[in-house]
């Protein structure tokens, strides 16, 4: 047994010492590279994700996909399925309440201009691309279920169908919704300055072209899925979703049903990356226990469904036109922004929006004349993904910054520098000021890393069929979503009678890291002995956890930081008025450091907080269970910059990029816990790899089917397609954070695919201007230029 | 009832047992639904992502492309096979918590299974034939950068050497 330490015991020199040794003590739970508070529960396998915790004897609900891209569902013969034994149920989407309901992810708005579409139904008559929701068979197990689904007769009045933005745009084109002739389901607009005039500068050089990204999906390793039952006349849904808070509003919508009636249950997840952003078939499953009375129903996606049935990533068009001056300035620039909706609104516009709203902040130029264009189409619909439009318009802005300095004949690095964002700019919009000379320093650090001038002047030389190439890109990025959207936080400390604290907060885990950097910043602003004093409860339930918004944006960190600080301002206060009945120390000369109250002027330890925990808990006349709550509306924005450099070897005769060396480099502010940060900028580093040489969901032109909606076919990194990912950090402390820090979550992902684009361009001066550039567009474009001769003619 | 269920031996995480099963259950059902192991993960159930992977007589298989009838007699480890009895990381789950190589975790039981593979061979293998024998498995959260060190320092470790990133 270990001994009780108690204010008495001398033994409490040592954390007086310790704390002695290093100035500013409470701030070493941040900024060290602890382990994951949930790394050992993952390590054994025992952590436990929404299909881990399905009760037993839960109904199977399987979900009848359509197998045309546009038509109204003319009849669902369910006879056949009926009598299958095992099948409980047949539902159509001519039995589902008439209310449509939006999905995307976003805070509620009191201002109903400002809430999100409402556009789909929980199965849809409508059938408005290949995959969308026609029926239900919930059955005794999966196999009855999956035969009732095959077994299910539809009978369709089949209609046009358009896949492509620009096309579905044109006067003739199908409509998807009705309320949206032409398919535009939003169009903004943004000027500065006077584009048409500033054009007609004389000797400016022009750089018209057009990039383009493709759909992509976000290939968690967990498919979404969730469980639903009754219980006591509410509905309970556990789901693999980031975002409960939210889900808990659009069920009750789509239901018709108040929003307290639904409870969610989130628990641990198996990624997310802005496809569990959405709510994705909670609305459907809690419709579904409530037709079979509140039986417990479970929804499990398989690969395929979550590639076509879920969300995908917006695929966009954009037309840059930039007029160059010869002293490397631009004079002006028009951008077009066409981006791929699909079927349902989703997130909508919002994606498109952010990627236009980049191009005046990234390279400040006084003429600017923006417009973009979200569009329906028939493909599966676009929501979230990491990034969040922004490794879309990265890629083209990025690209387009590296044809503007060939046009010039400048060194594209140097044309980067003299036009970025610089020091001192303020956004007045989001508030946001861009208050060090970070892009200098990212882009420094990072050609140091790779050594990026000499290889440069070294691969320029190379002449052979296997060519060696170097790029550069940046990106920069908005943390959270203020001002457009609400950003809020809660969260809730407990003192335990231990003297640790139990925090709850609405901001998820999703597999970043979120509750480890919680613990590490509530153990800071508490003052207590080590992050593993702070016990995050990860599941959120939404019937006891504070109100958050979830996992979105690059928010959790910076977010939760707001209200973490000031919560446990509020618990500090409550422990030290409490503590001053028992020390009879003046609150103000007191203090919490180290998990011990303490006397501020000479550093005594007056007693444990597990002391003081017991003392309060158990007072016979004054019994108090310290604990503090509280909400903090955030009404900051910040901004988070970096750079990727990439070298790639490029085999010409075989049409094949291999990535050679590749280094981001963030400042996200100061790191919270470095070795974590450096693990999300390798995950989004991977993912832009991806995006820019290999991933693509590709459709059937002649029936607009999905053709490699499956992790063979589509081309996901391995081991194998990568280089050592090298992750690097300047930490400019963000002044608008209690905790200096600001966004790190989708960065990583922004910049990879066009420093990989530019450095393809720099062996083989092969300008590529979309993405996946896999071989099948290699040949096609070393042809075109020349490089190779096809063999047949 | 008869021809669809078998009654199935094997031998699972050390201790033998027998069940009756579905002649059509993979053998992650069977390991997830009537064993209760729920390591064992779904990732893509055709074999392609590697969530599933579990040790069979110490060889490394997607058991969601193995028939469960197909274990009768058989020796299969999973990842909860692999905690000491008093409840211990090995050295691979070890060195996975220590260089950050879990995060949302769903895709670590699979990788630490075929890494268990991978050192039980007593080979000092380079990153090259590493980066190969760890290719079956899907991770969209790491980029596979801490997984690949994590695996190194405890091929090392287990050689009694030190490792060198």
């Amino acid at each position: 047994m270990s001994k009780e330490r108690t204010y008495q015991d001398p033994s409490f020199r040592d954390i007086q010492e310790d704390r002695e040794k290093s100035e500013g003590d409470r701030d070493r739970r941040v900024g060290k590279s602890e382990v994951r508070v949930d790394g050992f529960d993952k390590a054994s396998g025992r952590t436990k994700y929404y299909e881990d915790l399905v009760p037993p004897g839960a109904l199977y609900v399987r979900i009848k996909h359509a197998e045309i891209a546009h038509g109204m569902v003319r009849s669902v013969d369910t006879g056949e399925a009926q009598a299958i034994p095992g099948v409980v149920k047949v539902l159509t989407c001519f039995d589902v309440p008439d209310i449509p309901f939006p999905t995307a992810g976003h805070p509620w708005s009191m201002d109903p201009g400002h809430q999100d579409v409402a556009d789909r139904h929980l199965l849809n008559r409508h059938v408005r691309y290949y995959g969308d929701d026609v029926a239900v068979v919930i059955a005794e197990d999966e196999v009855s279920a999956n035969q009732g689904v095959r077994a299910l007769k539809v009978e369709y009045e089949e209609l046009p169908f358009v896949l492509d933005a620009v096309e579905a745009m044109k006067d003739g084109a199908p409509t998807l919704h009705e309320e949206y002739p032409g398919n535009v389901l939003k169009h903004t607009e943004l000027r500065k300055g006077d584009y048409q005039n500033a054009i007609k500068e004389p000797g400016l050089v022009c750089v018209d072209k057009v990039y383009e990204t493709p759909t992509v999906q976000h290939c968690h390793i967990e498919n979404h899925g969730c469980f639903a039952h009754e219980e006591n006349g509410r509905i309970v849904v556990v789901s693999s979703t980031q975002i409960p808070h939210i889900i808990r509003r659009v069920v009750g919508q789509a239901l018709g049903r108040p929003w307290a009636d639904i409870e969610i249950i989130k628990p641990y997840i198996g990624g997310g990356f802005g496809n569990k952003q959405d709510a994705l078939y909670e609305p459907l499953c809690a419709w579904c226990s409530v037709m079979v009375g509140g039986r417990a129903v479970r929804i499990d996606c398989s690969r395929e469904e979550t590639f076509v049935s879920n969300r995908v990533r917006h695929a966009i068009r954009f037309h840059i036109v930039s007029w160059l001056r010869k002293d490397g300035t631009i004079a002006a620039r028009k951008v077009e922004v066409f981006s791929n909706q699909g079927a349902y609104a989703s997130h909508g516009h919002s994606i498109a929006a952010k990627a236009m709203g980049s191009f005046p902040q990234h390279y400040p130029c006084e003429n600017m004349e923006c417009d973009s264009y979200t569009v329906y189409t028939n493909r599966p619909a676009a929501g979230a993904m990491r990034g969040y439009g922004m490794p879309q318009a990265s890629f083209a802005d990025e690209s387009n910054i590296e044809d503007c300095a060939l046009a010039l004949g400048m060194d594209s690095y140097e044309f980067r520098k003299k036009n970025i964002m610089p020091r001192g700019f303020h956004d007045g919009f989001s508030g946001n000021t861009n208050y060090y000379d970070t892009f200098r320093q990212c882009m420094e650090k990072g050609a140091a890393y790779i050594d990026f001038e000499r290889k440069k002047k070294e691969y320029a030389e190379d002449s052979g069929d296997i060519r060696r190439g170097i790029g550069v890109a940046t990106f920069w990025y908005n943390t959270g979503v203020y001002p457009i959207s609400l950003e809020t936080s809660s969260n809730r400390m407990a003192l335990n009678l231990d003297g640790t604290v139990t925090f709850q907060c609405g901001e998820t885990e999703i597999g970043q890291g979120a509750d480890t950097a919680y613990a590490q910043m509530v153990a800071e602003a508490v003052g207590l002995r080590s992050y593993r004093d702070v016990h995050v409860k990860s599941c959120q339930d939404t019937d006891i956890t504070p109100t958050g918004l979830g996992a979105y944006a690059s928010r959790q960190t910076y977010m939760a930081g707001f209200s973490i600080r000031q919560t446990a301002d509020l618990l500090r206060d409550k422990i030290l008025a409490y503590a001053n009945e028992l020390t009879r120390q003046s609150v103000a000369c007191m203090d919490i450091a180290c998990g011990n109250i303490i006397r501020r002027e000479d550093r005594q330890v007056l007693m444990s907080l597990k002391e003081l925990a017991m003392t309060a808990q158990y007072n016979p006349v004054h019994s108090e269970h310290i604990t503090a709550e509280s909400t903090y509306t955030i009404r900051n924005n910040a901004y988070s910059f970096g750079c990727t450099f990439a070298e790639v070897e490029v085999d010409i005769p075989m049409c094949r990029v291999t990535v050679r060396n590749m280094i981001n480099v963030h400042d996200c502010g100061r790191l919270i816990n470095p070795a974590l940060a450096a693990a999300q900028v390798h995950g989004g580093m991977s993912m832009a790899i991806g995006f820019g040489l290999s991933e693509q969901l590709i459709f059937d032109p002649k029936t607009g089917r999905p053709l490699n909606g499956n992790l063979l076919d589509y081309k996901l990194s391995t081991t194998m397609d990568h280089p050592h990912l090298e992750a690097q950090f300047i930490e400019n402390p963000e002044p608008t954070s209690p905790f200096g820090t600001k966004a790190l979550g989708e960065p990583p992902a922004c910049s990879g695919a066009p420093a990989i684009r530019n450095a393809i361009l720099n062996a083989t001066g092969v300008a590529i201007d979309h993405t996946p550039i896999n071989p099948h567009v290699l040949f096609a474009e070393f042809s075109k230029a020349g490089l190779i001769k096809d063999a047949w003619t | 009832m008869s021809a669809q269920y078998k009654l199935i031996h094997c031998t699972i995480n050390g201790k033998e047992t027998e069940k009756m099963v579905d002649v059509r259950a993979s053998l992650t059902d069977m390991l997830r639904n009537e064993y209760h192991l729920t390591s064992v993960k779904k990732g893509c159930e055709v074999g392609e992502c590697g969530a599933c992977n579990v040790l069979i007589n110490g060889e490394a298989f997607n058991s969601c492309i193995y028939l469960a009838v197909w274990a009768e007699g058989k020796n299969i480890q999973t990842l909860e096979g692999l905690l000491s009895p008093e409840g211990e990381l090995s050295d691979i789950q070890q060195a996975f918590v220590e260089e950050s190589a879990i995060q949302c975790g769903f895709c670590t039981p699979g990788f630490i299974m075929t890494a268990a593979e991978i050192l039980n061979t007593g080979k000092l293998y380079s990153d090259d034939e590493l980066r190969k024998l760890l290719s079956g498995h899907l991770c969209r959260c790491t980029g596979y950068e801490n997984i690949l060190r994590a695996v190194k320092k405890a091929m090392y470790r287990r050689l009694g050497k030190e490792v060198d990133f």
